[in-house]
C-alpha cells in the first residue's frame, strides 16, 4: 500500500507551514535566546489557574452546551459591549471555540462555497490561507506595504475584487506586522465591503493588545455588525494560549451553521478551559492591563533599538511583535533569519512564512523579558555589522 | 509629567534597578533628561530610599536566622509610639519595624547568625527597653516568597521556540 497516495490532494498540496522549517532549525541549536515565539511570555495569572483549579475540585469535568457555558457567553457579551460597543445575543448569536484558530476553521467552512474568493491581507497569520483552501475556497492574498504600515489599503482591496470574491479576512492588530487599523481607516474598508457586498471574517484576537489607542472592533462600525464574524478569545490578552478558549460573534445564520459543525466535530472547548476564561472576564482586568503596560514599554524599547542600528522599522501599535526591514543587508528574510540563527543565537520568524508580501522583514516579537530582549537586540547589533 | 509617568517610571525601577534612565526614557517614550532629572528628584526626596539586590542567603551558603518580633508598647504622650520605634529601629539587626493594628503594636523583623543571637537580642536589647510590655517571638523556619519574589520558582518558560 503507498500510504502517502491515500492522502487527499487537497491536503497532500498544502504548503507546509514556513514557522515549521523554522522551528526543526532552532531545536537543533543551543544557547539560543528566541525572539520567535508568538505567545505571551506571561504564565496566565493565578487567580485564573485557581479558579480552574477549584471548578475541578467542584467536579466541573462534563461536556457543557455546544455553544460554551451560558455563564461565561453572557461574561463575553457583556465584555463586547462594555469594550467595543457591540451587542450580542448570548442565545443565538455567540458561540465558545476551541481557540479563535478554531472559529476561522469554522467560519471558512461554513462560509465558502466551492471557488469562492476569500481575501487575505498579506502578511497574516499563518492559518487563513489553508483554512480557505480547505473549504474548498481560493485565497486571494491582498499585498500591504511596510510605507503604509501594513494597513488594508482600500483602493488595492477593490482592485482584487472579482465577480467571485465573498469573504473579507480582516486581522488587526496584525500577527506579524503589528499594524493597526483606525476607525476611519476600517470605515474606508466597510465602504468597499458595502459596495461589493462582501461578509468579513475579523479576527481580533489581540484587540487588547493595542497601545495608545482604544481598539476597534469591524463589527461596531455601521452596518458591519451582520455581515462580520467577530472571532476573538482569551489566548493573548489573559495569556491563556494554552487553555484553547475563544469565541465566536455573529448573525443567527452564521452562528447556527458553525455551531452545526462545531457540534459534530469538536462538541464542545473543555469546561476548565471555559471555567477559567469565566474568572479572566470577572476578575482579569486589572492583570491584564499590568501586562499590556509591560508590552508597551518593551515595544518601545525593540522599535527604537532597531531604528539606532539602522534598520527600518514602523512603528507597530498593536499585538507583541516589531517587523523591521532588513532589507538594507541584501539578503532575504530566509538567509537573514537562518545567518542570526547561527552567527548570532537569535530567533526569529522570517517575514515570508506569513505570506509573500512578508519579504524584507523579519518578525520579532517583544513576549520576553528585559532582559532577554536586550541581550537579543545586542546580539543582532553585533550581527548586522558583521555582514 | 503626569501622575500615572512618575507612577511608571517607578515601578520600573522597582522591579528592575539596573535599567538605566536611557533605557526607562524609550520604554515609556519620554525624553532621557526628563527621566533622569525626575529619577534625582526621587532619590534626593527620598521616595527613592535604594537600590538593592534580593539575594537568597541561603542558597549562598550564609547562615542566617530571622525572627518576627510581637511587641506590646506603652505609647507616650505627643509622640505615641515612635519614639520606642525609634529606640528599635537604631539597632542594626533590626530589618524591619512596622506599626500595626490588632493585638500588639510593632512588629519587628530580626535577623542573625543563630537563633542564639536571636534570642539575646530580644532578652537583652528588646525586652528590656523602657515603655515595652511585652515580645513574643516567632522564628522563620523557610522563606517562600519575599518582596513579591517567589525564591524556589519552578515555573520556567515553557514554550516553543519559534510558535506562528
Amino acid at each position: 500500500m503507498n500510504s502517502a497516495e491515500l492522502v487527499s490532494p487537497v491536503v497532500r498540496d498544502l504548503p507546509p507551514s514556513g514557522i515549521r522549517k523554522f522551528f526543526d532549525l532552532v531545536a537543533e541549536s543551543k544557547g539560543i535566546i528566541s525572539l520567535g515565539v508568538g505567545e505571551p511570555d506571561f504564565v496566565t495569572p493565578w487567580h485564573i489557574r485557581e479558579a480552574s483549579m477549584y471548578s475541578l475540585e467542584k467536579g466541573y469535568t462534563m461536556y457543557t452546551s455546544n455553544h460554551g457555558l451560558l455563564e461565561l457567553r453572557e461574561e463575553i457579551a457583556k465584555y463586547l459591549n462594555r469594550r467595543f460597543g457591540v451587542s450580542y445575543d448570548v442565545r443565538r448569536e455567540l458561540m465558545v471555540t476551541v481557540g479563535a484558530s478554531e472559529g476561522v476553521d469554522l467560519a471558512m467552512r461554513a462560509l465558502v462555497c466551492p471557488g469562492d474568493e476569500v481575501l487575505i491581507p498579506d502578511p497574516s497569520f499563518v492559518s487563513y490561507m489553508p483554512c480557505v483552501t480547505l473549504a474548498g475556497g481560493k485565497a486571494v492574498m491582498v499585498p500591504t506595504i511596510a510605507e503604509e504600515e501594513f494597513k488594508l489599503n482600500p483602493k488595492t482591496v477593490e482592485s482584487m475584487i472579482t465577480p467571485r470574491a465573498k469573504i473579507l479576512m480582516l486581522s488587526y492588530p496584525n500577527n506579524p506586522t503589528g499594524a493597526i487599523m483606525t476607525a476611519a481607516e476600517l470605515k474606508a474598508i466597510a465602504e468597499v465591503v458595502e459596495r461589493n457586498n462582501l461578509i468579513v471574517i475579523s479576527d481580533e484576537i489581540y484587540a487588547e493588545l493595542t497601545y495608545g489607542e482604544k481598539p476597534v472592533s469591524f463589527a461596531s462600525l455601521p452596518g458591519m455588525r451582520d455581515r462580520t464574524v467577530l472571532l476573538s478569545g482569551f489566548s493573548k490578552a489573559f495569556a491563556m494560549t494554552g487553555w484553547r478558549i475563544g469565541y465566536v460573534a455573529a448573525n443567527p445564520d452564521f452562528l447556527a451553521a458553525m455551531v452545526k459543525i462545531h457540534q459534530y466535530g469538536i462538541m464542545c472547548a473543555p469546561v476548565m478551559g471555559q471555567m477559567a476564561a469565566l474568572e479572566a472576564l470577572r476578575n482579569g482586568e486589572a492583570e491584564m492591563q499590568r501586562m499590556v503596560n509591560t508590552y508597551d514599554q518593551r515595544r518601545r524599547f525593540v522599535v527604537n533599538s532597531f531604528r539606532e542600528m539602522g534598520l527600518d522599522c514602523f512603528e507597530p501599535r498593536g499585538a507583541f511583535y516589531a517587523f523591521p526591514s532588513i532589507k538594507r543587508t541584501g539578503l532575504s528574510s530566509e538567509e537573514f533569519s537562518e545567518k542570526l540563527l547561527h552567527q548570532a543565537k537569535v530567533a526569529v520568524v522570517p517575514g515570508t512564512a506569513f505570506g509573500p508580501s512578508g519579504e524584507g522583514h523579519i518578525r520579532c516579537s517583544y513576549a520576553c523579558s528585559m532582559d532577554q530582549l536586550k541581550e537579543a537586540l545586542k546580539r543582532i547589533k553585533t550581527f548586522l555589522a558583521t555582514l | 509629567m503626569t501622575e500615572t509617568t512618575r507612577r511608571s517610571i517607578l515601578a520600573i525601577l522597582a522591579e528592575n534597578n539596573r535599567l538605566a534612565p536611557e533605557d526607562i526614557a524609550t520604554m515609556l517614550g519620554l525624553p532621557i533628561d526628563e527621566v533622569a532629572r525626575f529619577i534625582s528628584e526621587m532619590e534626593e526626596s527620598k521616595v527613592i530610599l535604594k537600590y538593592n539586590t534580593l539575594i537568597n542567603w541561603e542558597k549562598a551558603g550564609e547562615e542566617m536566622v530571622a525572627a518576627l518580633i510581637d511587641v506590646k508598647v506603652q505609647p507616650q504622650r505627643e509622640v505615641g509610639f515612635d519614639t520606642v520605634a525609634e529606640r528599635i529601629y537604631r539597632f542594626p539587626q533590626v530589618q524591619s519595624v512596622y506599626l500595626m493594628s490588632g493585638g500588639y503594636d510593632l512588629s519587628v523583623l530580626i535577623e542573625g547568625k543563630s537563633m542564639k543571637d536571636v534570642a539575646l537580642f530580644v532578652a537583652e536589647k528588646l525586652a528590656t527597653l523602657e515603655f515595652v510590655q511585652s515580645t513574643a517571638t516567632h522564628f522563620v523556619l523557610k522563606k517562600y516568597k519575599q518582596d513579591g519574589v517567589i525564591f524556589e520558582d519552578k515555573e520556567e518558560d515553557r514554550r516553543l521556540m519559534v510558535s506562528p
